[in-house]
């Protein structure tokens, strides 16, 4: 079932992107042409002495869909944890919207977080509520109405395909589906950044592509995307802006990358073929 | 508004986790029987402690040649005494109709009365019964004890047994004491561990919630409002179960046993009102305080 899901759903595409985009598209926060994400010289050292992030540096335009890649310790994680402020980095300054994270206080953190959403691998949905109560949940908490909530949460619901589940348990839907829930629950705020760390991580290939199809379609309404992802197939094919991390630094950087760096020949002359790269070996 | 949504996310919470919230209510409702128990208990073995001590005093008996204005004399000197609560004087004919009542044969049968007037003198504090005593016959130059009148004959001497009676009581007051506090301790842990472990089961939860840019209070209140809910059950039915038990046991054997109806235990409203405060703070301030730790993320 969650297989075959993502083809239905992808040829009934209930709502075209671009007409959404009006609607949801918000202005930046400050002027035009600031970044969104802004890393300068972080580095965070863990207690332990592991290194999470060695100077990096990079910034995220709005608007933007950036896939980070790396091997596993290489720092992925690091960088969407600092990101939500779950922890603090120990040099550099990180900007979001303009804001630099070092001067939100504790007691801010969740007002921050707010203008946030935030997708697991491990899909972290509450497991005693439904879909709906579950997407809900993201409006209860920044003081929605209940009309808001009534007038929000079915139409992200429609979007994300899941309006035959609403009142399921986590536990009774599929691994895409919980996924798709919780896009939805970081969405139905329509936050200006989305941060997904490893969000195909526990699915299998079909069901990952209906979850990158989702996260673009977002991408499409003017929230920026930044996906931590070891899924090497989906960074060839959607060919979007790559970070590449090794050991906490960034080593790579490219506007329209791939996995890895080099394609081998094999893989460059499928894709002038127009052919689908299904497990390029590099 | 805000109060309705907590009230019906703690409700849900209850009713999803129904085990750890139906636990944390037995533990609840354990506790407070016990407790509910053992208060009264132990203000009545108190009480009685107590009354035991308060029997403790000092004899003062008069020469049988005592007259009338030695009487008053002496028992203005008495009052002098630090230490002194009160003096009760009970006169020769007093004594001897108190006597000849247990044996009216053998009063009878002397003829003459025999018994000197006497005062009771009571301490102001039982644990000074053998200071009075001692002020009462005073140490001479010669080392030896006398009287502080002349026309006192003897005061009694039961420093032994007086000694006896406060030592007892008093560990037994300690102990009890002791008890009670290692009760209410044990209790109060027993709560908030049960608490403890229900919120450990959803950490998770709170977690999540977390992330999703929930205010600590905001995930906080449903648990507050949830242990007062646990709490007010539990100690409810507890009062319930107490108070059918007076009904049905305690209150017919009342009249019988000195013991239950001691005036000093504490009356069953104010009980009620200890056992419901004690329920609902503590299980309330036990989940709310347990969170903390969960709340760090």
């Amino acid at each position: 079932m969650a297989i075959s899901e993502p083809h239905n759903r992808s040829r009934r595409r209930p709502v075209p992107p671009t007409t959404r985009a009006k609607k949801v598209s918000r202005p930046a926060r400050t002027g035009p042409g600031a970044p969104v994400v802004e890393f300068r010289a972080v580095s965070k050292l863990y207690s332990g002495g592991d290194i999470g992030l060695d100077q990096a540096t990079f910034s995220v335009e709005r608007g933007e869909f950036v896939f980070i890649v790396g091997s596993t310790g290489s720092g992925k994680s690091t960088i969407m944890r600092l990101l939500i402020k779950e922890i603090d980095c120990t040099e550099g300054t990180i900007r979001v919207a303009g804001r630099d994270l070092d001067q939100i206080n504790r007691r801010r953190v969740p007002l921050y977080r707010r203008n946030l959403g935030v997708v697991f691998q491990d899909f972290k949905l509450l497991p005693n509520r439904t879909v709906y109560e579950n997407v809900a949940y993201a409006l209860q908490v920044t003081g929605g109405t209940r009309r808001e909530i009534r007038d929000k949460v079915p139409d992200i619901l429609r979007l994300t395909g899941l309006s035959t589940k609403l009142h399921n348990y986590p536990e009774q839907l599929s691994g895409g589906e919980q996924q798709r829930v919780s896009i939805a629950r970081a969405f139905v705020n329509h936050p200006p950044l989305l941060l997904a760390d490893e969000p195909t991580g526990n699915l299998d290939p079909e069901t990952s592509i209906g979850i990158m199809q989702l996260l673009y379609r977002i991408n499409r309404t003017g929230t920026t995307v930044l996906v931590a992802t070891h899924d090497q197939a989906m960074v060839d094919k959607m060919r979007r802006r790559v970070l590449e991390l090794s050991q906490g630094r960034v080593i790579r950087d490219e506007a329209t990358g791939l996995y890895a760096r080099d394609e081998t020949t094999r893989e460059f002359a499928a894709r002038l073929r127009g052919a689908g790269i299904d497990s390029p070996e590099v | 508004m805000r109060l309705g949504f907590f009230l019906r996310e703690s409700l849900r919470s209850m009713r999803r986790n129904a085990a750890p919230s139906f636990a944390a209510l037995a533990t609840v409702l354990v506790t407070m029987l016990v407790l509910g128990v053992f208060i009264p208990v132990f203000q009545a073995a108190t009480g009685a402690a107590d009354s035991v001590r308060g029997r403790v005093l000092v004899d003062v008996y008069m020469k049988t040649s005592a007259t009338a204005a030695q009487d008053a004399r002496v028992r203005k000197e008495i009052l002098a005494l630090p230490h002194v609560g009160s003096v009760q004087f009970e006169s020769k004919e007093q004594a001897l109709k108190q006597q000849s009542k247990q044996d009216p044969g053998a009063f009878a049968l002397l003829g003459t009365n025999p018994l000197p007037d006497t005062f009771h003198v009571v301490p102001d504090n039982p644990g000074n019964v053998l200071l009075v005593r001692g002020e009462l016959t005073p140490k001479g130059p010669s080392g030896h004890e006398a009287m502080i009148d002349p026309a006192i004959k003897n005061v009694s001497n039961h420093t032994e047994d007086t000694q006896k009676i406060l030592t007892i009581t008093s560990y037994v007051k300690w102990i009890l004491f002791g008890l009670t506090l290692l009760l209410v301790v044990a209790s109060t842990l027993l709560i908030a561990n049960t608490i403890r472990l229900s919120l450990y089961s959803r950490r998770r939860e709170v977690e999540v919630m977390k992330l999703v840019g929930a205010t600590d209070w905001f995930i906080r209140w449903p648990f507050v409002i949830e242990g007062v809910i646990v709490g007010a059950i539990g100690a409810t039915i507890a009062i319930g179960l107490l108070a059918v038990t007076k009904i049905a046991l305690l209150d017919p054997l009342a009249s019988n046993w000195s013991l239950i109806a001691a005036p000093r235990t504490i009356g069953f409203a104010w009980l009620i009102v200890v056992l419901l405060a004690a329920g609902v703070a503590i299980s309330a301030l036990g989940s709310g305080v347990s969170l903390r730790r969960f709340l760090r993320v």
